[in-house]
């Protein structure tokens, strides 16, 4: 080892001891060019001690270079021996600029330069390096990902390194990731403390590690790291079925959105509206048409739909309760058939005047992503944000129907509609908001749908056989039905889905609903007595 | 039953060896034997521990205030609505609790609603053809034909209610009063050995009034005969035995006059006046 | 005459059925010699392109006058007579796809193409006997029926009715179709069971077979009809009234109002089995979307139209609003959906009684005159 090198290794020693602050220091220049001409012409074995030294310098260029390297962006420049980066590498001139100074040199030839070349295995060799380096960032998620980053790769010197960084971090994350990738190396060294490090690791490479150990020739080792695969395994479980209860809630989630106007509708005032399926289907075209009015403001657009989808459905509920519904009051299948009618009409309304193909509404940046609870569990974002809205409109519903004297009026309408109106209560304006209400949460539901899935003529169509159904199944006239119904039926198709795949599942669900309808003809929540009767 | 039942039990197998037709057996007395009956909607008692008999051929009238749980007491004895808890027989063979609808009335048993409920759609002819004592399962039901016979029985019933000016004229076009009536003669053409007639009378000018209460007068011997009903003048014109109900259970039995003395009853009903 | 088929010839001795026979038979005679006596070309010519439209549409009629037994005379309206059409169907479409032998695209002398582009081995257990015509045509009528006869049976027996029921046929169709959009269910996923190449020995292709499946579909109308009719005009046909418009005291009668629910309504699944029986080797495929709810509720919609608990008023509606169809979405094929949508709201709002009930009223108000003038010349 020359002198060089071990000056260059306290560098990094200190540069990992010391953290981000001396991650800024420079090396020579001359130095440096050396290193990268070097890197530029030597064989593959010896590259690999090279891009050691370069990030060893301790450069806060040197990931640009490295990142060049294996990207085969680093070249020299025949004539002057210049190193470079090549910017973009597309045509027969390539744009370059200087590797150390960072000046654009402009264009050149691409038989001037002389790039080198980089195999899978050198690349992988570079991500190791790079993540050391990315070890010490000041972001601590930047540092996470890293050591995350570093799971597998790592080896004794690196050990060593990773050893002294521990000691240095203060993020419990990083720490255990640390600690973990430093584990996987010990294992594999056949040290059998390691494992319980391991044991709670949820993570793939530590799994792999531990399999590999306990497929392994030492008899102790072997059934040490079964032990805690076991554990981890019985881990795994919990976590995927706490994902399938999550997928399963937000599916929920969606069908109680989708069902709870309808329980309005359907359930209180007994009209069956055919229709609510593209009444839902307006409240995402109305998301749309707010991103298309505020171009760039996605979020902002996505708020105020919330409003405006709600009148908008609520509006076309009342339209069609005043110029159809009313008039066939008491005769539930013509309803059923008239507003079936109003249904192909919306749709094929949207079909012409927008347009017959998928429309995209953007989910604004802080409904997406997600949120890692460990390792094998993450929670999306929109997919939270839809399960917390459902609970908000159903709390909202529960409270107007419970609380209000609308709920109150609507309540008497429906028990007895003559005595209601001997009372004074004005049965058609009741029916009028009502109608309106249940049609508005359609919109509603449009909107938070329009985050998930694709906004199209038939959105409504898919979503309206399963929401008589969890109306059905819950129990006409009983919101928490519907909720209890929704977030059940959800979930069960979740769980039957990675048995059964998706349509199967879907059937399965529609069957057993027809079958449990039969056995209880009014649902999970019957109303009882003899008013139910009539 | 199970299929094994079923198979084993001989007289369901052969019908030669089935009992002959009106097996109802009223050898020890009563016809109609309600014990310890209750029934609740959602908490409410609409039955509490309801003890009824009514003896074959008697006319027996069932009076008291809303919600005494007169109307809840037929759908019981009709199979509509099963009780929670108690025991109610047909003479001393037939256990109506195990039985359905139609084959409570198959048995002998017929109900007139408290609101008449005639098939609107068909005649008035039609309507007593359906009633009519027959094989009611599907095939013999398809192949049926209008024998003279039949048609003697519709008409001789069509005189007795006094509907046979309207013969083929649609029920829906009765009025309340003819309806009641042409409800009673569909009860008629079932033979039934026992009716339950919920509020006959309701809707019916003195005149219908009275040739009803001569109709159900006539009938009793022959048949039982329990009618629920509000208005105290018709109950006085043909009761015999009076029971009176209560929040769902007796709270006096016996003559009109007996019934009308007592101080509970007297309680009951000027409470519900006050 | 025993009187055990009493009720079948009953309703032949009945005005309506015997003008409704008659303008059908008029109807298939006239458009079969106009197809053969004309040459080609000529104003008159019905074209087999033409045969086969007309015949399709007595499909239809035939499917409607199901619907209309079910749903005028028992009350039920059936948002599910599309899965029983399919099914029988399929059933025929098995039958004819058994017939192709080795004269398909890849020549397998048993398996049907789709099977051999799946890579699959043999023949499943439910595809065999379909390459007998006897079992075929059996199945067309026991398949659906069977279908009928569990979901009736079920449901009849919680006495699920009304709205709740019509919901639950549209999802039984809806779960149908979905299945059979599966390429694992062995009937040809999307697209289905096509290329046909002859019945009974005959080819599809040639204009006689195309005249005398219409011919046989003219027939299969009339029979059906009659049967509906005979059910309606039976006592059991009245019993089916009296169940519609009040269960309850049906069932104080005596009557299993399940027993009469679950007859008619597997009868009415037999005939809609039949109808796509029929209705398959004239279009030349069967596809899932024949289990969408969508058809299944256009078909209630000519029901509506026709005019319900009228048979006849079916047949008109049926044909009415597919000859509608054919014309539109020849013409404008975005406003077809338009117009069905507006007849929907329109026929329910206007004209409940369809146009079997404007033909009643006209025919009403004319022996009405009649009935005055008389008095007046008396």
């Amino acid at each position: 080892m020359s002198i060089y090198r071990l000056l260059a290794r306290i560098v990094l020693a200190a540069c990992l001891a010391l953290g981000p602050m001396l991650a800024t220091a420079q090396v020579q220049d001359d130095t440096a060019r050396d290193l990268l001409k070097q890197l530029v012409e030597a064989n593959q074995a010896e590259k690999l001690g090279l891009l050691k030294e370069i990030s060893e310098t301790g450069d806060e260029r040197a990931r640009g270079w490295l990142e060049a390297f294996r990207g085969g962006k680093l070249a020299v420049v025949e004539d002057t021996g210049n190193v470079v980066i090549v910017l973009n590498n597309r045509g027969r001139d390539w744009e370059i600029a200087d590797a150390l100074s960072g000046d654009n040199l402009g264009e050149m030839s691409r038989r001037d330069l002389e790039t080198v070349r980089v195999n899978n295995a050198m690349r992988a060799q570079v991500d190791g390096i790079l993540s050391v380096i990315d070890l010490t960032v000041t972001d601590p998620q930047g540092r996470l990902d890293a050591a995350r980053n570093l799971l597998g790769d790592v080896d004794a010197t690196l050990a060593e390194q990773l050893e002294a960084r521990l000691a240095e971090e203060e993020n419990a994350d990083v720490r255990a990731m640390l600690a973990n990738a430093i584990a996987i190396h010990r294992l594999e060294q056949g040290d059998a403390e390691a494992i319980d490090v391991l044991s709670g690791s949820l993570n793939p490479t530590a799994r792999a590690a531990l399999n590999t150990a306990a497929n392994g020739d030492d008899p102790a080792l072997a059934a040490a790291a079964s032990k805690a695969l076991a554990s981890i395994e019985q881990k795994l479980k919990i976590n995927h079925a706490a994902e399938t209860l999550y997928f399963g809630l937000s599916l929920g989630s969606v069908l109680v959105l989708a069902a709870i106007g309808l329980a309005i509708t359907f359930g209180v005032m007994g009209v069956i509206n055919m229709a609510h399926g593209e009444l839902i289907m307006l409240g995402a075209y109305t998301t749309w048409g707010m991103q298309q009015m505020l171009p760039g403001q996605p979020g902002l657009a996505l708020v105020l739909s919330i409003p405006a989808g709600f009148l908008v459905a609520a509006l076309a509920g009342i339209a069609i309760e005043r110029s159809v519904i009313q008039f066939l009051k008491g005769r539930p299948l013509e309803t059923l058939l008239a507003t079936f009618g109003i249904s192909l009409i919306l749709q094929q309304l949207v079909r012409t005047v927008i347009s017959p193909l998928n429309r995209t509404v953007v989910t604004p940046e802080w409904m997406s992503g997600s949120i890692m609870i460990n390792e094998a569990l993450s929670l999306t974002l929109n997919r939270l944000y839809v399960i917390g809205f459902a609970l908000v409109v159903f709390a909202g519903l529960m409270l107007i129907m419970r609380r209000t004297r609308l709920g109150l009026e609507v309540r008497a309408v429906t028990q007895n509609r003559a005595m209601a109106r001997s009372m004074g209560i004005k049965a058609t304006r009741v029916d009028i908001l009502t109608f309106g209400l249940g049609s508005g949460v359609a919109g509603l539901a449009g909107v938070a749908l329009s985050q998930i899935t694709n906004v199209g003529p038939n959105l409504g169509q898919n979503y309206i056989i399963d929401s008589f159904m969890v109306v059905v199944f819950g129990g006409v006239g009983n919101l928490w039905g519907t909720l209890v119904a929704g977030l059940s039926l959800g979930t069960i198709n979740q769980i039957l889905e990675p048995w059964a795949g998706a349509v199967l599942a879907k059937i399965m669900v529609l069957v057993l609903i027809i079958l449990f309808i039969q056995k209880r003809p009014k649902g999970l929540f019957p109303q009882k007595g003899r008013a139910a009767e009539n | 039953m199970s299929v094994l039942d079923q198979l084993t039990n001989r007289d369901q197998v052969f019908d030669f060896l089935a009992p002959e037709a009106s097996p109802v057996d009223v050898r020890h007395g009563p016809i109609l034997y309600m014990e310890d009956v209750s029934v609740s909607f959602d908490g409410f008692k609409a039955i509490n521990n309801l003890n009824l008999t009514i003896d074959d051929g008697e006319l027996r009238c069932i009076i008291g205030p809303n919600g005494a749980g007169k109307t809840t007491m037929m759908d019981i004895i009709t199979g509509k609505t099963r009780p929670d808890t108690g025991s109610v027989w047909f003479g001393s063979r037939h256990n109506l609790l195990n039985m359905n609808e139609p084959d409570i009335a198959s048995l002998g048993i017929g109900r007139k609603f408290q609101k008449p409920t005639v098939f609107e759609a068909l005649t008035v002819f039609e309507n007593l053809e359906l009633a009519m004592a027959a094989d009611k399962r599907i095939l013999p039901t398809l192949t049926a034909i209008m024998k003279p016979e039949y048609r003697d029985q519709i008409d001789e019933v069509l005189e007795m209610i006094g509907l046979q000016s309207l013969r083929d004229r649609p029920a829906g076009i009765l009025s309340h009063g003819q309806k009641q009536w042409l409800e009673i003669g569909m009860l008629l053409m079932q033979k039934p050995r026992l009716l339950l007639v919920d509020e006959p009378v309701a809707g019916m000018t003195e005149q219908e009034m009275e040739r009803t209460a001569e109709l159900l007068t006539s009938l009793a011997g022959k048949q039982s005969v329990v009618v629920v009903e509000h208005d105290m003048g018709f109950v006085r014109s043909i009761a015999r035995e009076v029971t009176v109900l209560h929040q769902g259970s007796v709270l006096a039995e016996g003559s009109m006059d007996q019934v009308s003395n007592d101080p509970e009853v007297i309680k009951v009903y000027l409470g519900e006046e006050a | 005459m025993t009187s055990s088929n009493m009720w079948l010839l009953r309703p032949l001795q009945e005005r309506s059925t015997q003008i409704f026979l008659g303008l059908l038979t008029a109807a298939v005679v006239v458009v079969t010699i106009l197809h053969l006596a004309t040459p080609e070309g000529s104003a008159l010519h019905v074209s087999a392109y033409t045969v086969t439209l007309l015949g399709k549409y007595l499909c239809y009629a035939l499917l409607a006058v199901a619907v209309d037994l079910v749903w005028g005379y028992l009350g039920i309206l059936s948002l599910g007579h599309g899965a029983f059409f399919a099914l029988g169907g399929y059933a025929m479409g098995m039958y004819l796809m058994r017939q192709i032998g080795d004269r398909g695209v890849y020549g397998d002398p048993i398996l049907p193409d789709f099977m051999v582009f799946l890579n699959w081995q043999e023949l499943p257990w439910y595809w065999h006997g379909f390459d007998m015509a006897w079992f075929a045509f059996a199945m067309v009528l026991l398949v659906p029926g069977a279908l009928a006869f569990v979901f009736g049976f079920l449901a009849f027996r919680s006495r699920v009715t009304g709205v709740y029921l019509s919901i639950i046929t549209q999802a039984l169709t809806f779960a149908l179709m979905l299945a059979f959009f599966r390429n694992e269910m062995g009937f040809g996923g999307n697209n289905g069971l096509t290329d046909f190449k002859d019945i009974l020995g005959f080819d599809l292709r040639s204009d006689g077979t195309r005249l005398g499946l219409f011919i046989a579909t003219g027939i299969a109308l009339a029979v059906g009809y009659v049967v509906c009719r005979g059910i309606v005009t039976s006592k059991l046909g009245r019993v089916s009234v009296a169940c519609r418009d009040a269960e309850a005291r049906t069932r104080f009668l005596g009557y299993r109002v399940e027993r009469v629910q679950l007859f008619v309504f597997v009868v009415s699944a037999m005939l809609a089995g039949v109808a796509g029986a029929l209705y398959v080797p004239q279009v030349g495929i069967i596809n899932p979307s024949e289990f969408s709810p969508l058809f299944s509720i256009e078909i209630v919609v000519w029901v509506a139209l026709g005019g319900r608990a009228t048979l006849y008023g079916a047949v008109i509606g049926a044909v009415l609003v597919n000859y509608a169809k054919t014309v539109f979405t020849g013409v404008m094929p975005d406003a077809w959906l338009f117009a069905l949508g507006a007849l929907f709201v329109l026929v329910t709002v206007f004209l409940p009684k369809g146009i079997a009930g404007l033909l009643q009223k006209r025919r009403k108000a004319t022996d009405d005159d009649g009935a005055n003038a008389q008095e007046v010349a008396a």
